[in-house]
């Protein structure tokens, strides 16, 4: 009986995956019309009027980044709304009162809410394949950005549920930080295009290696070598779960 | 799941809790709850009854002290402390959009039970559920609700169970609902620890009762014990003929006249040496009042719970 309580961890994964399938056009058809309108605009409005980019269109060139501001967006939204709402609602008595441990409510909220932003960016990724020539390099490679990306950014959203206390704080995060550092990280863009100083200046943007890894994984060339990309992304794993390990050690903000 | 024979079902040590505003919500609490005891713990709003139940089902950090369920700390065995622990909390906290069947296999697997379709439909069918197992929770009214919240503590088969106020604001028919379950769950071993300031409910249901004041438990005992030890009775006396006022030879006994001066009643201390009734009836014989018909009535709990808590606001003034 000690140990792990993998009942109890299914059964929020199960509970968090249909609270999705319930709002699947929230969930799902929100974002890929946002996508394809992405694609209607930048890919082909303006990216014919645009050169290839490191021999590749500019429409192509755009989906990584495209995928990625999804990614980055929805594991927050989904895994920050997921663990807040019982604490609004007040039904977090029953997740405190149960035998999980911090690691099983991590993992179901976490692993929940990583899926649904892993199933999205591959959506995403289907919906681009309509618009324009897709070509993916390193598929594995491409995953596994995929998987972590979704799993950090879902942890960073964890932060934010349990550090928020209204719905204000809740998006403030998502739109004044992520989606500024996302347009400014390379998304539309190659960083080699920018002016030298504020090439250097985009370098201490931390979402610049994640977009450039990924990009990597699909076209063979990046803005930042691959290794530092692969550093970055783990780096920001292990600050999450740091970050989640101190909050359950202090029970900050779960536990009065 | 092992149980320990040999351990209580709650046992609770130095426990206190003093919250972030600052506020000391529990002086040192100890206390031991049998197996298959029901215990009522009452007291009025505020006292503490919630925090002290919150910190036994790990929702509140205690600020010292220790609990032991069943033979396990509940901080550092917490999961076999907690599979074994069952809440229904006072507030009515349920997800809107999941359906009953649904929210309540989900309280199964939380607390790490196997899934077993036969047992919770049969809670479903014991708590007069099941034709709405499949409505969405926010369809179904606050009686319901409550229903629902009971069928989720109860999914796991847990061996204790918390009772959070759980008659505040229910109707007759839950009211009655309720009771006929503790008594069942007492007869299938369940120990049942219920919080209330209604005292008839202690009265009805307790093998045991808490009495809680500011933090404090002031007092534990068995309910016949508690009763007969602080048990007043009220000597009621019809007259024949009514009185205008209490004669001033009665003085003494300080009776009062009640029924436009039909009857005369009397409390006194039933365990007391002297009563003081035998000599009230020779004093009114001599005075030439008669009575047609008397009747002694026990004080209920509410009586010895209102005397407690004056004697205790009353000891806090004197300090
Ligand atoms: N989370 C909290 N933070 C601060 N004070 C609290 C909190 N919860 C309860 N209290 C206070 O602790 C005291 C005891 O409350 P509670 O345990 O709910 O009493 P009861 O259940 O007996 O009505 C009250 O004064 C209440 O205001
Ligand atoms: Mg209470």
């Amino acid at each position: 009986m000690t140990g792990f309580n993998a009942y109890g961890v299914w059964a929020i994964y199960r509970f968090e995956m249909a609270r999705a399938l319930r709002t699947v056009w929230q969930s799902i058809v929100t974002p890929v019309i946002t996508t394809a309108l992405y694609f209607v605009v930048f890919g082909s409005a303006i990216g014919s009027r645009m050169t290839e980019i490191d021999g590749v269109p500019y429409g192509a060139f755009i989906v990584p980044g495209l995928i990625m501001l999804s990614l980055f967006t929805q594991s927050i939204f989904n895994a920050s709304f997921g663990i807040y709402f019982p604490k609004f609602t007040g039904t977090i008595y029953e997740i405190l009162s149960a035998p999980v441990g911090p690691f099983e409510i991590v993992l179901a909220y976490v692993g929940a809410a990583a899926t649904k932003s892993a199933v999205l960016g591959l959506i995403i990724l289907a919906t681009a394949a309509f618009f324009v020539p897709l070509q993916i390099l390193h598929p594995v490679w491409m995953l596994t950005f995929l998987i972590l990306t979704a799993t950090t950014f879902s942890l960073f959203g964890f932060i934010i549920g349990i550090w928020a206390n209204g719905f204000e704080q809740l998006q403030m995060i998502p739109m004044l930080v992520i989606t500024p550092l996302t347009f400014l990280g390379g998304s539309f863009y190659s960083i080699d295009m920018l002016p030298p100083v504020w090439r250097t200046i985009t370098l201490f943007n931390p979402v610049v290696y994640l977009i450039s890894g990924f990009r990597w994984s699909f076209y063979g060339s990046g803005d930042v070598g691959i290794v530092w990309s692969v550093a970055a992304t783990f780096g920001f794993l292990l600050a999450c779960l740091g970050v989640v390990w101190w909050m359950f050690k202090t029970g900050y903000r779960l536990k009065s | 799941m092992t149980t320990s024979p040999n351990a209580p079902a709650i046992v609770i040590q130095g426990l206190t809790k003093t919250y972030a505003s600052g506020l000391q919500a529990l002086k040192p609490v100890d206390l031991t709850i049998a197996k298959g005891e029901i215990f009522a713990l009452l007291g009025p709003n505020g006292a503490g009854k919630t925090t002290l139940i919150s910190i036994v089902c790990g929702i509140v950090n205690p600020t010292t002290g220790s609990v032991l369920a069943d033979g396990y700390d509940i901080q550092t065995q917490f999961r076999e402390a907690r599979t074994r622990i069952g809440l229904v909390p006072q507030e009515l906290t349920t997800d809107a959009f999941e359906t009953v069947l649904a929210t309540v296999t989900f309280s199964r697997g939380l607390f790490s039970r196997a899934p077993n379709p036969a047992f919770i439909e049969k809670i479903l069918r014991d708590l007069s559920l099941w034709d709405k197992k499949d409505n969405k929770i926010m369809t179904l009214s606050g009686g319901m609700k409550r229903r629902v919240m009971i069928a989720k503590a109860l999914s796991h088969e847990p061996e204790i169970l918390f009772l959070d106020e759980p008659t505040a604001g229910v109707d007759v028919e839950l009211r009655r609902d309720m009771w006929a379950l503790v008594r069942t769950l007492r007869d299938r071993g369940v120990t049942i620890i219920l919080t209330t300031h209604y005292i008839e409910e202690a009265e009805e249901m307790a093998d045991r009762v808490g009495v809680i004041l500011k933090g404090e438990l002031i007092l534990v005992e068995d309910k016949t014990t508690l009763m007969k030890k602080l048990g007043r009775k009220t000597l009621t006396l019809n007259l024949i003929e009514t009185l205008e006022a209490v004669p001033a030879e009665l003085a003494e006994w300080n009776p009062t006249l009640i029924a436009d001066g039909h009857e005369l009643q009397y409390e006194f201390d039933a365990n007391a040496e002297d009563t003081g009734v035998p000599s009230l009836i020779r004093r009114m014989e001599a005075l030439g009042i008669g009575f047609k018909d008397l009747n002694t009535r026990q004080s209920s709990l509410e009586d010895i719970f209102v005397s407690l808590v004056h004697q205790s606001s009353s000891q806090e003034k004197a300090a």
